[in-house]
């Protein structure tokens, strides 16, 4: 072996010498574990008993016979197609008046963020149960304001709304890149569209929206995935049922029931490998069609 | 321009507004949780206390399984604890290993890195219960800090592009003095990578502390409970209506993260910007 093998190959050994731990954790705790569930998604498995195999018996059941399976198709892709662009388009609308000089702008980003640092935690969301419960602040403005209270955990559809308007309440992160975003696009650009007697729409729509589309892609790629997994807020609202008739029934707490309550671990595993394909799937049309709708200052030339 | 100094005051106005409206759940539970519990929802409507509860935190603070919050809260410490020093260092080691190194296949690594990134969790939930099943590892708080030592991909993507920063003529001057790789990370690269450090701190702090389906997962005796746990104890056993003492402890949940939020704002707010992915 030649000397410069010798220590390219030394070279290589000290990177994976510093990389192994991730080599280590990702084949034990992310691809050897995907490994057994696919295979455990072919199978009937409580835990106690050996897995039995029953082909596409789990898949079968859940397109035919499951409709709390179905349920909980539509309650999370409705939590999600209506709660990601809410979201976002709060996000947008706050990072946009606050993207001034101004000495409050620092505090008003701290107010505006809070909610989000906290609001993974179960703390918010009783605090969420409670605001919303029968005799809630909610119902009490509704009286006030002469319009009639709800009954947020008797209807599945307001239960829902609930929970979006929790999710939608934690727009911070996502405002916070906005704002990055927006404090990249030059000043010049908006003043050369004033010379040329742009309104302020008109500004917005050919200069803001294009020039943040790729952060807009981001954004929406991230809260779509994060939104499919949302479990907390769910779990705790609905004391982990779920209800009210499966109303709250997101994805991932039937999920939860089934492995964890039910010990149905190959059904479970089944479900979590067309979650996983559906959100491929939504992913990959988002970066398809990014190429007709996000703007990359660079392809222009400039 | 003087409709410029008459717009500025109704822009911070409105601004104020909706930023305390925004705020309004969270002054409402501190407030509720010095109210008597049974005028909670009598008077939800009202923000401040007509008489001021302390009461509420002893009651509180006495949880409801026999075991006070003093243990809650040394337990979640303790997860957090542990779990934060092995995803930073472990973190910190791999990043350097992707900034600083070049080897055969480390696209590929980093590649496959960014993309479990952007993995959906659930997938290898159930594997993973099964496994530390197996393992003889549940009613431990193995599963909530081992697999951190084995490095955090959004951190080390964080450190990575922290690294790349840090001018490469600083390793080779190292080099050239007789500074082996490990030297070089542990007593150069290391000490400049303070602030991601800290960032990485902040936000492993966060989730480990705000994390419930772990501990439900894997914490089965009352005494191992974390703070999420107990908080969640205390709305199933609603038939006691102590909702003065669940506010209290609420409150008292969200102390350390409001606290660390309010100590590291410009880094947490920097760490955001730059990646996005919490909440």
């Amino acid at each position: 072996m030649s000397l410069r093998n010798h220590q390219s190959l030394r070279a290589n050994m000290t990177g994976y010498a510093f990389i192994s731990p991730f080599i280590v954790g990702f084949l034990a705790f992310t691809l050897i574990p995907m490994f057994i569930s696919l295979y455990l998604s072919f199978t009937s498995y409580n835990l106690f008993t050996p897995p039995k195999w029953i082909g596409l018996g789990n898949f079968e059941k859940m397109f035919t016979a499951d409709p709390k399976y179905w349920n909980s198709i539509r309650v999370t892709f409705t939590y999600v197609l209506v709660g990601v662009p809410l979201r976002l388009i709060f996000a947008l609308f706050v990072a946009m008046i606050l993207n001034t000089k101004s000495r409050m702008v620092g505090t008003y980003r701290t107010m505006y963020y809070l909610p989000s640092i906290i609001g993974g935690s179960v703390a918010v969301s009783i605090m969420w149960r409670n605001i919303f419960s029968n005799e809630g602040i909610v119902n009490s403005l509704l009286l006030a304001l002469g319009a009639t209270p709800v009954k947020w955990f008797g209807d599945p559809n307001a239960s829902l709304a609930m929970l979006i308007t929790l999710s939608v309440w934690q727009f911070g992160s996502s405002m916070l890149i906005f704002l990055a975003g927006l404090k990249n696009i030059s000043v010049e650009m908006y003043e050369a569209s004033s010379v040329d007697g742009a309104s302020p729409v008109r500004k917005f729509f050919s200069i803001t929206l294009p020039l943040l589309s790729p952060i807009i892609l981001f954004n929406l790629i991230m809260q779509t995935i994060s939104a499919f997994m949302t479990f907390v807020p769910a779990y705790v609202i609905s004391k982990g049922e779920g209800g009210p008739m499966d109303g709250t029934m997101l994805h991932s707490l039937y999920l939860f029931r089934q492995a964890f309550m039910f010990s149905n671990m190959g059904y479970a595993a089944a479900m979590a490998w067309v979650m996983l394909i559906m959100i491929a799937i939504l992913t990959a049309i988002l970066f398809i069609t990014s190429k007709y709708w996000v703007f990359y200052e660079t392809e222009k030339g400039r | 321009m003087a409709w410029k100094t008459f717009k500025w005051p109704i822009y911070h106005i409105l601004v104020a507004a909706l930023a305390l409206l925004m705020l309004y759940p969270v002054f409402w539970m501190l407030f509720s949780s010095f109210k008597e519990s049974r005028t909670i929802f009598v008077t939800a409507g009202s923000l401040f206390p007509t008489e001021w509860i302390w009461q509420n935190y002893v009651t509180g603070w006495k949880g409801t399984s026999g075991y006070n919050f003093g243990t809650y809260i040394l337990n979640s410490f303790t997860i957090v604890l542990i779990a934060t020093i092995g995803a930073v260092l472990s973190s910190s080691l791999i990043a350097f290993g992707f900034a600083r190194m070049k080897f055969k296949g480390r696209n590929f690594w980093f590649a496959l890195m960014m993309m479990t990134l952007m993995l959906p969790g659930d997938v290898v939930l159930v594997p993973q219960y099964i496994i530390f099943t197996k393992l003889g590892w549940v009613n431990t708080i193995l599963p909530l800090v081992v697999p951190s030592f084995f490095g955090m991909p959004f951190f080390i993507f964080l450190m990575v592009q922290f690294i790349r920063t840090i001018p490469i003529e600083l390793d080779e001057a190292a080099t050239i003095d007789g500074c082996g790789k490990f030297r070089l990370y542990f007593r150069i690269i290391l000490p400049l990578l303070k602030s991601s450090l800290a960032t990485a701190a902040i936000f492993s702090f966060y989730w480990k502390w705000e994390d419930l389906l772990g501990p439900v997962l894997y914490l089965n005796s009352p005494e191992k409970y974390t703070v999420s746990m107990a908080l969640k104890m205390f709305l199933d056993s609603e038939s006691a209506s102590n909702w003065g003492g669940m506010f209290a402890m609420s409150i008292l949940s969200l102390v350390p993260v409001i606290a660390v939020f309010f100590a590291f704002q410009k880094q947490i707010v920097q760490g955001m910007s730059s990646s996005g992915l919490k909440g």
